[in-house]
């Protein structure tokens, strides 16, 4: 028992890797690999179950950090592997992680199908403003004019809205969490995890080495008037982000406006909380197995392949069948 | 006296969408069901509708393995498609042509190429000819051409009239009115077309009337105006043959992936690989032999880099994956290649070549991704290239890959080709049942085992038992970083260097277990110093070939390298010791399977036969090349031009 006790006697989490982290001190990748890890535990899923993919980058580092199955792939591919995991073992809980240079940049087009397939996973953007691993240059979703430590110029590029973004490609859940705020962070991945479609997470993580504007102290607003800080929670003030599975056009084209106005809030006041979840979208999943009724019975990760004795269990003979000449039995030339 | 072997050269032309794929499949089916082997080529243009297409069929007695130069018997309807091919109607051979396109001038066919156009005019200049269709068929029937005009527009007339169709309706059955006729000319009952015309259009009965009653119209017509002027006795003289399959390389790649039971693939559309996965999505659910269904995924996505990076996903599972692609989305897959590299991951590549580089020619076939598929990626890992020769290899080789990449770990590179994917032909059925399924080593849990699991343990053979995502009890990592056992990111100098080892080692593993027969094969007279090698789709040719010049009575070997990487360099060494000559054929430029020999085993080809036009090499082309050499008239270097294709 001792092995599974932390040095203060906690319950130590089966998602715990014992891995040197190699992220900077103060760093807010930190907190949501605290905050994924909890949510795991908390949700009670088996390391055996979970696939976290990760993306390049200082949060590609992800899934060494936790031991569950933990896959580093490539920048901004990071979807696609997801995506073939999940759709080839459906029973998979499958968590993709990036950061944003990863997700809306390098890997935009990927971004935008997976929201447009509606696959059952959840993607976390760690969401900085900047290339950290790379050594700070502006990433999507700095701001016009903005100048982070490593630049020469102030960026002369519009922004992206990963929210807008997401909500035109089809995501049907998005939702905002800050790395510092656990408790919320927790909450919301549990949601963004349990909703059966395409979930993308965008966290806001300080990035304490390369982006100075954009730190602790200006989330906690210190340069404003007002104590409460920047951020503020779309659910505490009553927003409700649900588009329920017998919703009309009428409903679906109120909320998704609704996710539109808030999401190009920023500056002094920043939502956080769920944007926007969609129950009436059927998900990939529905029409494959639809389509494919076997699908549901053997997955591709489980498929029958040969027997015991290595021999091909496929029958093809209908399918030869439909490619075969019979013989003509009538008069063949005149 | 009747020859021990004999064929016969058919061929069709027409715009796009006038269904001339269909009619051949039909008319291609009608032969084989009278015991006839039959071996088509399609070409065709990067358009939807109206640019020209034509398709060849070599039909024999024996099995042909490449099409012909020459058309015995040519069928039109459009000016277009008389003018390219009447210069490659044999002299005695016959010419199907609509009337009214006699009168068309050359200069009035947009889409014929300048050179081809300035060419045809002059001869026909020269000749004393006007420079018109009229003036081609003229110099045509002067060397021996039969020409049979047909009066398609008044046959079609009549029959939109008989149906009560319109006239644009009724004239879609054209290319069945031209089919029709050809077979009648040859003799062929019209019973058995009207079988094929069922299997094809059977599921429209508005679609088949129109179609049969066409088919009905040509013999009609035919009977009356020219009775079977074209039979040739020999066609008539065919054994039962109870079964035969008229199959395409597409089709042939899939069903061998449906054998080896695979279960997951991804592509992007792109020509012309993706008949393939086309293929694949019709035949949905694949019946098991114990009973029940699998139901593997064939995915369309958004491009080649998530093709290949979701094939990777699915193959970490456990499913046997794939993809399909031609060079561009190969190009895009490469990282994910090297990262299916670096993770051990059987990942499946179906290449199909084309005409490169860039956009190239799309619906054209090329050779030129040889060296690209043995080296593609940055850095160094381990990959397996095969590359099938023909239909029937494609079935067995695209079952064989799944084995190799499951065994070794590694991805498999199946290279194809536009004129494979495009050769139809008569095979007898292909057999599966027995072949073995390597699954390779798979890591066994054991419930009182630590995890995590160490994915990439150095083993003696490089071969790591491979855990999968999602079983129990085998929690891993994998990282496309250079890592340690555990797959965890490092960058220890020793470590590295023992997981480039591992890694490597898997190459000279694959040499040491594959068999002769799995890294090449040898035909003709295997004592022969007279020597030929080849790859891919370039055998049948090669085969045809060969065959020709031992009918000649000079015995050639002709080799077709089946294992392009790692590369067989020792047994092709001893192999060809004693060569002489040694001659290389291939379709591309630069002659790429010649500099691997070069690099491997310092030996390289006396007679380099190259062609890289686009179109594949043919018997008849290499026949002629070779029997210069055999006559002291052979080029270190020599490309082998058809203006006609």
């Amino acid at each position: 028992m001792s092995d599974n006790k932390t040095e203060t006697g906690h319950n130590k989490s089966p998602f715990h890797s014992d891995r040197a982290n190699d992220w900077c001190a103060g760093c807010g990748d930190f907190g949501i690999l605290h905050s994924l890890e909890k949510t795991l535990t908390t949700m009670e899923r088996h390391p055996d179950q979970v696939a976290v993919f990760g993306g390049i980058g200082c949060s590609g580092k992800t899934p060494y950090y936790l031991a569950s199955y933990g896959i580093h792939t490539l920048h901004g591919r990071v979807l696609p592997f997801a995506t073939g995991a999940k759709l080839a073992n459906p029973a998979l809980t499958v968590i993709a992680v990036g950061g944003d240079g990863d997700g809306l940049s390098i890997g935009a087009g990927h971004l935008v199908n997976a929201g447009r397939r509606n696959v059952d996973l959840t993607y976390i953007i760690f969401d900085n403003g900047v290339y950290g691993l790379t050594k700070g240059q502006a990433s999507p979703t700095l701001h016009h004019g903005e100048q982070t430590k490593a630049m020469t110029t102030p960026s002369m590029l519009e922004h992206i809205n990963p929210q807008m973004l997401a909500l035109a490609a089809g995501f049907t859940w998005i939702g905002r969490g800050y790395a510092y705020d656990v408790d919320q962070l927790c909450d919301l991945m549990e949601q963004a995890i349990r909703h059966p479609g395409s979930a993308l997470l965008t966290v806001l993580q300080p990035c304490p080495t390369y982006n100075q504007l954009h730190d602790k102290d200006w989330y906690a607003g210190k340069d404003l008037d007002n104590s409460t800080g920047r951020l503020y929670s779309l659910q505490d003030e009553g927003y409700n982000p649900l588009v329920p599975a017998d919703a009309g056009q009428a409903l679906l084209d109120e909320k998704m406006l609704q996710c539109l106005g808030v999401a190009q809030q920023w500056n002094t006041r920043i939502p956080t909380g769920v944007f926007f979840q969609d129950l009436s979208k059927p998900h990939l999943l529905d029409p494959i197995a639809q389509c494919h009724p076997g699908y549901a019975i053997a997955t591709p990760a489980q498929q029958p392949v040969c027997d015991e004795q290595g021999r091909p269990l496929a029958c093809l003979d209908t399918h030869f069948e439909a490619l075969s000449v019979r013989a003509s039995n009538a008069k063949r030339w005149r | 006296m009747k020859q021990e072997y004999e064929e016969f050269a058919w061929r069709i032309g027409g715009p796009q969408g006038s269904g001339i794929d269909r009619l051949a499949n039909v008319f291609g089916r009608a032969l084989a069901s009278c015991g006839l082997k039959v071996f088509g080529h399609r070409e065709y243009h990067s358009n939807i509708l109206g640019r020209h297409s034509y398709f060849d069929f070599c039909i024999s007695t024996e099995p042909s393995y490449s099409h012909r130069e020459t058309a015995d018997f040519l069928v039109t309807f459009d000016a277009e498609s008389l003018c390219r091919h009447l210069p490659a109607v044999a002299d005695d051979g016959h010419v199907l042509f609509a009337t009214a396109d006699a009168d068309v001038p050359l200069d009035t066919l947009a889409f014929l190429d300048m050179h081809f156009k300035q060419d045809l005019i002059a001869t026909l200049t020269q000749s004393g000819q006007p420079p018109t269709i009229a003036g081609m068929l003229e110099q045509a029937r002067h060397r021996g051409v039969q020409l049979v005009p047909i009066p398609y527009a008044e046959i079609l007339a009549a029959l939109a009239h008989e149906c009560k169709l319109s006239r644009h309706h009724a004239g879609r059955a054209i290319n069945t009115l031209a089919v029709a006729a050809s077979s009648a000319l040859l003799g062929l009952s019209d019973e058995l077309l009207i079988t094929e015309l069922k299997n094809v259009f059977g599921n429209d009965p508005n679609i088949l009337d129109l179609n049969t009653g066409a088919a009905a119209r040509a013999y009609d017509f035919v009977a009356e105006h020219h009775g079977a002027a074209a039979s040739r006795t020999w066609l008539h003289e065919q054994r039962e043959v109870r079964e035969t399959l008229f199959i395409n390389g597409s089709q042939s790649v899939a069903l061998g992936k449906l054998a080896a039971g695979m279960a997951f693939q991804t592509y992007y559309p792109i020509s012309p690989a993706s008949d393939e996965s086309l293929f694949l999505e019709s035949q949905n659910p694949v019946p098991l032999r114990h009973g029940g269904h699998a139901a593997p995924l064939v995915l369309q996505v958004e491009d080649e880099l998530a093709a290949a990076g979701m094939a990777c996903g699915a193959a970490l599972t456990g499913a046997r994956s794939a993809t399909s692609t031609s060079g561009p989305g190969f190009c895009l897959m490469t990282e994910s290649l090297g990262w299916a590299g670096m993770n051990e991951v059987p990942l499946v590549v179906s290449l199909y070549q084309r005409g490169g580089p860039s956009t190239g020619m799309p619906t054209r076939t090329e050779q030129g991704d040889l060296q690209f598929a043995i080296h593609a990626g940055h850095g160094e890992f381990p990959r397996l290239v095969l590359a099938s020769g023909d239909v029937e290899d494609c079935f067995y080789d695209s079952m064989q890959a799944f084995n190799y990449a499951e065994r070794y770990q590694l991805p498999v590179i199946h290279m194809l080709d536009k004129a494979l994917a495009s050769t139809s032909q008569t095979l007898p059925r292909l057999h599966y049942e027995d072949k073995h399924i390597d699954r390779g080593e798979i890591f066994t849990s054991n419930d009182s085992q630590a995890t995590p699991v160490a994915r990439f343990a150095l083993t003696a053979s490089g071969i790591s038992p491979r855990p999968l995502l999602g079983q129990d009890n085998a929690q891993h990592w994998l990282s496309g970083a250079e890592h340690d056992t555990y797959g965890q990111v490092s960058e220890d100098p020793v470590l590295r260097e023992h997981m480039m080892e591992k890694r490597m080692h898997k190459l000279q593993q694959i040499l040491d277990d594959l068999s002769d027969e799995e890294k090449f094969c040898v035909y003709g007279n295997k004592t022969a110093q007279f020597t030929i090698i080849t790859w891919g789709s370039t055998k049948g040719a090669v085969w045809d070939a060969v065959k020709r010049m031992a009918q000649q009575g000079i015995e050639v070997r002709a080799i077709q390298l089946r294992l392009l990487w790692p590369f067989p360099a020792a047994e092709l060494a001893t192999l060809l010791a004693d060569a002489a000559p040694l001659v290389i054929a291939e379709c591309n430029y630069s002659g790429q399977l010649n500099a691997l020999l070069r690099e491997h085993i310092g030996r390289s080809a006396d007679h380099l036969l190259l062609k890289y036009s686009g179109r594949p090499m043919t018997g008849d082309a290499l026949f002629a090349a070779l029997q210069s050499i055999q006559a002291g008239n052979g080029l270190p270097r020599r490309v082998l031009h058809n203006p006609n294709e």
